[in-house]
């Protein structure tokens, strides 16, 4: 059995094209943020997935807690005056 | 506040609902651990999987071959990982999930405690054993863990070479001299029986079927995938002028689907409990790798903490630089 | 001259064939998952080296010479690597010392080779360039994380690079292809860069917290065929099926 110290979990970003934002692909274990990124780069760019990498050791993202998802999102659902088809508008009218 | 069995009935209905279930959502312990465990099988078996493969790298009898073997055994080590993340996300940690299969807690497929004893082998496994793999593994793409689900989606997206590089190799013996034909028909004789076995025990004794089935881990049982794998191999097999190994073989025009023999569940019990042909020697390796690696592993964690333990001070100077403290 | 590009197209090709082949032993082996993909995705990179040279050789040498026959049927005695290459994969410091000797030979090579007055060794090496810098910044981060890692870690790799170090300096030797590739103005005059490379390993070596040893070079002349006992078996596996099953396609 083991108890020594594993080497911490990252969260990995990659940009797959110039024009694109990063997108979470995926995690793996590094040392060290620099090992990190050699390391998704190794994993998640053998297919020429990327032309950019973000990592984020994972202790160090927060997140929404869901058990407060209600509370977060739902409040947005009934706001219909936020999307354009709200508006109603004469259909013969153009590039409005 | 609600209670357990109302949450658990919302947590069913959202299931049933086509809904995802991510990490932190609430979810049944049950639920919980049934994925823990048969993800880490799972990545176990992706992992595993890569030693009977790795068997014959060195050998490939061509640089071509030899490329596309690599990069097929590597992609292997990614899909592990993929799924040793996903099954992370709910609480386990990779070293644990490690220490499980190296003491037999955990188990992988059967099918890799089969030797691989000449190249055709690499062939009949690309083939069948890929080809099996990938049956289950499209239907997982769908399964109701978030996480699991894309690491499906990813290793599908990779894995669709897998088959065809296996398939290419079957082929290319079976379009050479006799000696490559017989060294073909030979490894689908001995990897066919162990192929079928990969979708599992008989339905009748399956008892955990129903429930996986609830939970989206599984759309169809392990007979109706067996199945769906005889009927779609048969032809493929016929396409290379390969035997099948199983003389009852034969297709049921009232059934729509190929009859098939009888399994030889005795001995899948036997490779299950670990009297295998390469039980012992695969975990014997798998433990030789992590000891081997322990002083890397802790060097490189070793050597992290001095660097930032070093940025700290420096930061520390930059700082008080800053302030006009040392001029 | 056509006999001597071949043969230093195969020296080239044999040395990142050789490493790749050692490498390649360790697929499914390495010390965590990330690793191991690293390990492998170098092994990659020089077997698309491999291909490259010995392709071109092969076309060079006509009729029914392929990059396989080049690459898994020739009798030890003309393999052209160096002796560095063909040592075993001892533990993971002798993986990454190998690595790193090599790489930083290739970091002076390479740029070198890009203007070769063959074109198509040019090219190759233009190619080959960004993958020799990556494996150079991986074997020399590795290189400091386990000199400046643990005492256990600091000790194996100081053994190792006291073992591997004397092997380097086979690579600046000069053999009769050589002189006459540089001659044709096709390869470099490998004593001109020697100097500079000793200096950048020893930076890193500091880096690393490690100590040149002091051992003299060893004796060894791989690039004319006279190889180590590990040779043998190399060859045994990488040969094994074109031996064993002459003249197939696969």
């Amino acid at each position: 059995m083991s108890n020594k110290k594993e080497w911490p979990l990252f969260e990995i970003f990659i940009r797959s094209k110039n024009g694109l934002e990063h997108r979470h692909a995926g995690s793996l274990h590094a040392a060290d943020p620099t090992m990190a990124l050699e390391n998704a780069r190794d994993v998640y760019t053998r297919r020429q997935e990327g032309v950019s990498i973000w990592v984020v050791e994972s202790k160090d993202i927060h997140a929404s807690n869901p058990e407060q998802a209600g509370e977060l999102f739902e409040p947005a659902k009934d706001k219909v005056y936020r999307h354009p088809t709200f508006y109603e508008l004469p259909i013969e009218l153009k590039h409005i | 506040m609600d209670n357990i069995e109302n949450l658990a009935t919302r947590f069913q209905e959202r299931i049933d609902a086509g809904e995802k279930i991510e990490p932190k959502d609430w979810m049944p312990e049950k639920y919980r651990k049934t994925h823990i465990r048969q993800i880490s099988q799972h990545a176990h078996s992706e992992i595993v999987g890569m030693l009977p493969e790795g068997n014959w790298i060195t050998r490939a009898p061509s640089l071509k071959r030899k490329l596309g073997l690599l990069a097929k055994v590597q992609d292997e080590a990614g899909h592990g990982l993929y799924l040793y993340s996903a099954a992370e996300t709910l609480g386990i940690s990779r070293d644990e999930m490690t220490q499980q299969l190296l003491t037999g807690k955990a188990k992988y497929s059967s099918i890799f405690n089969y030797p691989t004893l000449t190249w055709a082998d690499i062939g009949a496994i690309g083939w069948l054993v890929d080809g099996a793999a990938i049956i289950n593994q499209v239907m997982l793409t769908r399964t109701s863990f978030g996480p699991y689900a894309r690491a499906m989606v990813r290793i599908c997206k990779e894995e669709s070479f897998h088959q065809r590089q296996g398939y290419e190799i079957m082929l290319t013996l079976c379009n050479g001299t006799p000696e490559q034909k017989e060294m073909a028909q030979d490894a689908l004789n001995r990897t066919w029986w162990p192929a079928l076995m990969m979708f599992g025990p008989r339905d009748e004794d399956s008892p955990n079927t129903k429930q996986s089935m609830a939970w989206k881990i599984k759309r169809k049982t392990n007979d109706e995938l067996r199945q769906q794998f005889v009927d779609i191999t048969v032809p493929q097999a016929e396409f290379l002028g390969l035997k099948m190994p199983d003389p009852e073989i034969k297709w049921n025009e009232e059934r729509g689907h190929y009859d098939f023999g009888a399994i030889d569940w005795d001995e899948f019990w036997q490779v299950v409990k670990g009297n295998g042909p390469c039980n012992k020697e695969r975990i014997a390796a798998r433990q030789k790798a992590w000891d081997d690696g322990q002083w890397v592993r802790d060097a490189a964690l070793a050597y992290s903490a001095k660097k930032s333990e070093n940025e700290e001070k420096s930061n520390g100077i930059k700082a008080q630089r800053s302030e006009g403290k040392i001029a | 001259m056509k006999d001597q590009l071949t043969k230093y197209l195969m020296m080239l090709g044999d040395n990142a064939m050789i490493l790749g082949h050692r490498l390649s032993e360790l697929c499914g082996h390495g010390p965590t998952l990330e690793t191991d993909i690293a390990l492998t995705n170098i092994s990659l990179d020089l077997y698309g080296q491999v291909r490259s040279y010995f392709q071109y050789a092969a076309e060079l040498s006509g009729e029914g010479v392929t990059e396989d026959t080049i690459a898994f049927l020739r009798k030890e005695r003309t393999y052209l690597n160096v002796v560095l290459l063909e040592q075993p994969n001892e533990n993971f410091a002798h993986v990454i010392v190998r690595q790193f000797l090599y790489d930083m030979f290739q970091s002076f090579l390479t740029p070198a080779l890009m203007r070769s007055t063959d074109e198509r060794i040019a090219a190759i090496a233009a190619k080959s360039i960004k993958e020799t810098k990556y494996h150079l910044r991986f074997s020399t981060q590795w290189m400091k994380r386990l000199g400046a890692g643990t005492e256990e870690s600091k000790s194996k790799i100081q053994a190792a690079v006291n073992h591997l170090l004397p092997f380097t300096d086979e690579l600046f030797v000069m053999t009769a292809v050589e002189k006459e590739m540089l001659e044709q103005g096709i390869g470099p005059d490998l004593q001109s860069f020697k100097e500079d490379y000793y200096i950048k390993v020893q930076e890193v070596l500091e880096q690393a917290e490690l100590s040149l040893p002091e051992a003299a070079p060893r004796v060894v002349k791989g690039k004319t065929g006279i190889h180590s006992e590990h040779m043998g078996y190399i060859l045994n596996e990488l040969q094994y099926m074109q031996r064993a099953y002459p003249q197939m396609e696969w």
